[in-house]
């Protein structure tokens, strides 16, 4: 196990390094940020004091060790438009994207998992088709429009919640989170339903195929010779051994959700990493978007090295050192 | 007596867009306290559906369309699913071909035999463990109290197997049906786990039935024979008898096949052709077109013949038989 978690953090360094040169050529690539940076009415001589003071006129690769050598003393560079550190600014903004993501791909796996194992025990029934009916439109009707719709029904003609923004925080563990205020609970309810009809579509669609198969396998017709109940079947047997896909995508939505749910997040007004990352690209904000893509990276990292660990404890044949 | 199978013009049925799979088709016979029961035939020949049908293990689009199961004198078929759940595993148990899939991968040995002991009683944990140890031990299996914690693919398909055994085992059930049970084994494995089911089946008082459409192994363990073909018994009665001498010539052709037949260096007899499609099955004898002794005669079906134990239903059976 020690040389297991040893062999994934030296890979995880390798795979940080790629990524930041990826990422720093890629934002170097965009273009001068000189000009947001500055007031347009500015003289030549400030111009070009700011250029030196940034580093814009030396070559990428020293612009890049330079880059390098204060990401290790964890310095990312402070934000030009914001002009406060970097990763500071990411941090203030995180806890609300986390909590949005959580609360969508969290409800889209405990509603869709067993809807999905319904539909795929009684593929013929009624509410089968309607599930399935309803996983299809989560697949293919558009995020952005849902989101609108959303807005329409339950905000502007129901007036049961309210359109957007995060609503009254409280703090827990030094974080502003919305959860736990009652009306908190309510911003969030619209943006999450909005952002986990998708995935609650491929939870549906996964645990429906994984339990169509299990449950024609030996191991559920043992368990019924042996006069297990359907319902021990469903949630001992084939919820187990359905597990390991469900528990991928969950990793792999989990982690691009919380990297990417711009679209909801703008629609909602909420005000999450999302917002901040089209707002740092249109703006050419170079150290925000380096900083928030190597974060990104960085999760998915650490996303991937829980859902091994969670493949091992589900499925002992995964398990290291487990021996024939 | 009664005995405690009766199985009586039993008809499972396939539906398919071919039409009509009869999978068995009007199958009779009886199972009595303690005995082994060989079911032989070749693939499709019903003998695994036969076993399932008796448990109430058929799936759509199959259904049990005719005939009845009698287990201990209680009428199985037209019972619900959770009336027949109780039954299965308690008074009725399986063990499949391969333990490989059989056996949940991701749940310990313990685990599953808990489960399956949880199926019909509430024991504490502690029991459950105790009497799954004691016949993990009954089944052969070295450390039982290691293996609890085992999972499937840490044990050898020998040791799998005897645990899947063990499991159809915990409730004391009067029957087993035992879907060919070592024919996924290597030889040498099979020899132990017949010597130990012939054993075991004698120490419970449960009688076996031995599905198999290896002749061999079935003679080495069973005291009565049933040969299926297409869905019927084409022959059935004590196994000494029909290893001397087989009535029908399906059941003739079978024994020719055996290797341990042939003398050394001379050609193993095979019987030419294959079996007919279940959905579209000759009017008379199914057998009749892989039949050298098959006649007019044949185009209508042979009716069910007895002398004392043994039947047989053929219109040319092999010996001459008082009329």
């Amino acid at each position: 196990m020690l040389g297991f978690v040893i062999q994934r953090f030296l890979q995880a360094i390798a795979v940080m390094l790629v990524i930041s040169v990826l990422v720093f050529v890629g934002v170097y690539g965009i273009g001068n940020p000189i000009d947001v940076v500055i007031s347009p009415d500015a003289t030549q001589q400030i111009r070009e004091a700011a250029i030196r003071a940034y580093g814009f006129d030396q070559p990428l690769w020293i612009q890049y060790r330079d880059f390098l050598l204060r990401l290790l003393s964890g310095d990312f560079g402070r934000s030009f438009i914001f002009n406060m550190p970097v990763l500071e600014l990411i941090f203030s903004r995180l806890p609300a994207t986390l909590e949005l993501t959580l609360a969508a791909v969290v409800g889209a796996t405990l509603l869709g998992v067993p809807l999905g194992m319904y539909a795929g025990y009684k593929p013929d029934s009624a509410f089968a088709r309607i599930v399935m009916t309803v996983s299809v439109l989560g697949f293919s009707v558009p995020t952005f429009w849902i989101g609108l719709v959303l807005i329409f029904a339950f905000a502007v003609q129901l007036g049961w919640l309210p359109a957007g923004g995060r609503g009254p925080t409280a703090m827990l563990f030094g974080v502003e989170w919305s959860f736990l205020t009652r009306e908190g609970l309510t911003h969030l309810l619209l943006p999450a339903l909005n952002l986990s009809l998708f995935k609650f579509a491929m939870m549906v669609r996964l645990a429906r195929a994984g339990t169509r198969e299990a449950i024609l396998s030996d191991v559920v017709r043992f368990a019924r010779a042996a006069g297990e109940s359907e319902t021990t079947i469903l949630r001992r047997h084939v919820l187990r051994l359905i597990a390991i896909p469900i528990v991928t995508v969950f990793g792999l939505e989990f982690g691009s959700t919380l990297a990417f749910a711009v679209v909801t997040e703008t629609i909602f007004s909420w005000p999450g990493v999302g917002k901040l990352i089209i707002d740092s690209i249109s703006l050419l904000d170079r150290p925000v978007m380096v900083a928030y893509l190597m974060l990104v990276a960085f999760l998915f990292i650490m996303i991937n090295f829980l859902v091994d660990i969670a493949y091992a404890a589900l499925d002992p044949r995964l398990r290291a050192g487990a021996k024939r | 007596m009664s005995a405690l199978l009766e199985i009586r013009d039993l008809a499972t049925h396939f539906a398919s867009a071919t039409g009509t799979v009869k999978a068995v088709d009007g199958v009779s016979f009886d199972v009595n306290a303690g005995e082994i029961v060989g079911l032989v035939g070749e693939s499709g020949s019903g003998k695994t559906i036969t076993g399932f049908s008796i448990l109430g293990l058929i799936d759509a689009p199959g259904r049990i369309v005719a005939g009845s199961i009698k287990l201990e004198g209680r009428e199985l078929v037209g019972l619900s699913q959770g009336e027949l759940r109780k039954l299965r595993g308690k008074r009725i148990a399986m063990v499949f071909q391969d333990p490989s899939t059989a056996l949940n991968p991701v749940l310990s040995i313990g685990e599953q035999m808990r489960m399956a002991l949880a199926a019909h009683e509430s024991v504490s944990r502690a029991a459950a463990d105790e009497r799954a140890r004691d016949l993990l031990a009954r089944v052969g299996i070295p450390e039982p109290a290691k293996r609890l914690d085992a999972y499937p693919h840490q044990l050898s398909g020998g040791m799998r197997q005897r645990v899947a055994i063990a499991i159809a085992l915990l409730n004391r059930p009067s029957l087993i049906v035992c879907d060919e049970p070592t024919t996924a084994l290597d030889v040498s494995i099979q020899a132990q786990i017949l010597a130990e089911m012939r054993d075991l089946a004698r120490d419970f008082g449960t009688a076996l039935i031995w599905i198999s459409h290896d002749l061999a192994t079935v003679s080495a363990l069973a005291s009565r024979l049933i040969v299926m073909y297409a869905g019927r018994i084409v022959e059935d009665g004590p196994i000494g008898a029909i290893l001397r001498s087989p009535r029908h010539p399906y059941t003739r052709g079978l024994l020719d096949s055996l290797p341990s037949m042939a003398a050394p260096g001379q050609e193993l007899r095979q019987i030419p052709g294959s079996m007919p499609s279940l959905a579209n099955l000759p009017p008379g004898c199914a057998f009749a077109p892989r039949c050298t002794h098959a006649d007019a005669a044949c185009n209508a079906a042979p009716p069910e013949r007895r002398d004392g134990e043994r039947g047989w239903r053929c219109h040319h059976p092999l010996i001459a038989v008082p009329a």
